[in-house]
């Protein structure tokens, strides 16, 4: 048996390494000094992906990203790691969409790539945190969703189960096929490159990248079908206009503020004995400790 | 009562007969919203044996409580609950739903609000009623949910609005709000609704196996005094020295979003935006830098004590001590001179 699986990734802004250059001198973030990255849990995502297809020869491992042209850097690095094939959702119109006009236009996506048995991504994306973006897809294409997935435990084609984690414990589930599964940052670390792939795959382009490259790397593209990577646009998923991008976001940023917290007059105390222990003593004496 | 439509819901969360901390939080800021709005207060609780429920959301000011039972209705699946407040919401059009940001209002919310095509906002930290005008079309908006929360890991603040569609929908972490009874003898009406009528027999497709819900041995949300530890403890084992200080001192370990990340602290001792939100009476941040999310989880802390190598550790400017030093340094002196001193 083999399964068609579409991996969920986003490119991220490191926001767990916010320098202190990050952000501008009025308050607004400054993108270029942080580095773009592979969201970490659509990478835990990618990994119980690959597991599958190891398992079941046969299967295809399909990312879909939507996001800016240089996407396609992580479907390459996705590539590297043992993906078949990716897919950049790119356009202008889908740009200042919120969770819920992108979950449109990714499961417009997946209509469009149509043949798929199950759907993959992480739990949240770290610059926004709001795990939102799979339950709705699931929504948008009328099948179930597992979120919190740590371990698949069980596949067959019908139906997949799988363990999750909660708060307080886990609980595994078992929900039909086709369903999206979106993955906690707990389950299996990615799998690293591997050579022979990045030796196979580092030419792998995009129609905007193979644009500006020399003639002799478009003649490879030409040659080497599996080098392409597709870039689909709102027309090509047949989106509807009113539903994507900042007109077919229900949310509006009312205001954005830097963050900054009024100082408090404090103490400052050296590290020696007297000190600590006179502070001690302070804490004892108005019942704080003890 | 007030105005008898568009309230304010609330999905109230429940086990073993308890409804959970986070929704009687979230009851509490929903009355003061209602009030200023001029609505009913209302909940919704979805489950099996759920007598005498009302008992408990009463006291918070709760106008009108739904209750939907159904034996296949707990443990809680993600398409029952779904078809529950989908179809309820198109019937009574709340203006404004709230919810946990647990894990099971974060798998609910944006099932919901993708099918009625409504805003949904994911761990707020305020939530408020004001106006709003759209700077495109000058259109003016009255009474909106200031759905706010810190973005970007927490290095802005941003206030989000729903114009046009309803309802308004957030989720919020447990202690983020605070849990106040408004008054122990309010009373609310009780309607029991058909579940027949709300989920249909295909949306139980999702059948749970097996299930090992246990209650945390990790207190840290109601324990008095706080010891937590950042990226700067270099180790699982560097934390070691703050279960000691912490056994001393007869407190909880707490720990930073990029030590627990680390895998330095297990994750229910994560502090911040996206973990837990504390105020307990003394708070001891050792060689925590005091990124923007872990302090608006800690800020309300009594007293701060900040041990950091650092002397311009961003913590340092909201904490009342601020000792400059080697945590494995201090913390001993501090253990060592506690136990000199107390009785």
């Amino acid at each position: 048996m083999s399964f068609n699986i579409i991996v969920l990734a986003k490119q991220v802004p490191d926001t767990r390494n916010v320098g202190k250059d990050a952000m501008k001198e009025d308050g607004t973030i400054n993108r270029a000094a942080l580095p773009a990255i592979f969201n970490p849990e659509d990478l835990n995502a990618l990994e119980q992906a690959l597991r599958i297809k190891d398992a079941n020869p046969g299967s295809t491992v399909t990312v879909l990203t939507m996001g800016l042209p240089r996407a396609a850097e992580i479907v390459r690095e996705a590539m590297y790691r043992g993906a078949d094939a990716g897919i950049v959702l790119t356009d202008r119109p889908f740009g200042g969409a919120d969770t819920l006009a992108t979950s449109y236009s990714l499961a417009q996506a997946v209509k469009k790539f149509g043949n798929y048995d199950l759907i993959l991504g992480g739990r949240q994306a770290i610059d926004g945190d709001t795990a939102q973006v799979g339950p709705q897809i699931a929504e948008k294409l009328g099948i179930p969703q597992i979120t919190y997935a740590e371990e698949i435990v069980d596949l067959n084609p019908k139906d997949i189960a799988v363990k999750r984690r909660l708060e307080h414990g886990v609980e595994t589930v078992k929900a039909p096929l086709p369903c999206v599964v979106t993955v906690n940052g707990t389950a299996a670390d990615c799998r690293p490159r591997n050579a022979m792939r990045v030796m196979k795959y580092k030419y792998a382009a995009s129609p905007s990248e193979k644009a500006a490259l020399p003639a002799e790397r478009q003649k490879l593209l030409e040659e080497r079908p599996y080098l392409n990577i597709n870039e689909w646009n709102a027309a090509f998923v047949e989106a509807d206009p009113a539903q994507i991008g900042l007109p077919g976001s229900p949310t509006k940023v009312k205001t954005v503020v830097n963050v900054v917290f009024t100082a408090k007059e404090n103490l400052r105390l050296e590290n020696n004995d007297e000190q600590l222990e006179n502070l001690i003593k302070d804490l004892i004496a108005n019942h704080t400790i003890g | 009562m007030a105005e008898d439509k568009n309230n304010l819901i609330v999905y109230c969360e429940y086990e073993d007969g308890k409804v959970a901390d986070v929704s009687l939080e979230l009851l509490t800021k929903g009355r003061v919203l209602a009030d200023k709005l001029g609505v009913n207060l209302e909940a919704i609780v979805i489950g099996d044996k759920l007598e005498g429920i009302e008992e408990q959301v009463f006291p918070y000011g709760v106008d009108r409580l739904y209750k939907v039972q159904d034996d296949r209705l707990y443990p809680y699946t993600s398409n029952p609950h779904s078809s529950v407040l989908i179809n309820l919401f198109r019937e009574i059009k709340p203006q404004i739903c709230l919810m946990g940001a647990t894990c099971i209002g974060r798998d609910l919310g944006p099932r919901v609000s993708s099918c009625l095509h409504s805003g949904l906002t994911a761990d707020c930290t305020a939530l408020e009623i004001g106006d709003h005008t759209d700077p495109k079309t000058g259109k003016e908006y009255t009474d909106l949910l200031y759905q706010i929360r810190p973005a970007f890991g927490g290095n802005i603040v941003a206030t989000i609005v729903n114009p046009e569609c309803r309802p308004q929908m957030a989720t919020v972490r447990e202690g983020v709000m605070k849990k106040e009874i408004k008054d122990p003898n309010y009373k609310g009406e009780v309607i029991d609704l058909d579940p027949k009528k709300y989920v249909s027999d295909e949306d139980f497709v999702v059948e749970i196996i097996d299930r090992h819900i246990e209650k945390s041995k990790i207190n840290i949300k109601n324990s008095p005094i706080i010891v937590a530890g950042g990226y700067g403890m270099g180790s699982k084992e560097g934390f070691e020295l703050l279960y000691k200080l912490a056994d001393t001192l007869g407190a909880e370990v707490g720990a930073s979003r990029a030590a627990v990340d680390a895998g330095f602290a297990e994750h229910e001792r994560q502090i911040g935006q996206t973990g837990v939100t504390v105020r307990p009476k003394l708070y001891i941040a050792c060689g925590i830098s005091g990124q923007i999310q872990h302090i608006a989880g800690m800020q309300e802390s009594s007293i701060i004590i900040s041990i950091n190598s650092d002397p311009n550790a961003p913590i340092n400017t909201i904490a009342d001590y601020v000792i400059t030093g080697n945590v494995e340094d201090v913390v001993p002196k501090l253990i060592k001179y506690y136990k000199k001193n107390s009785k």
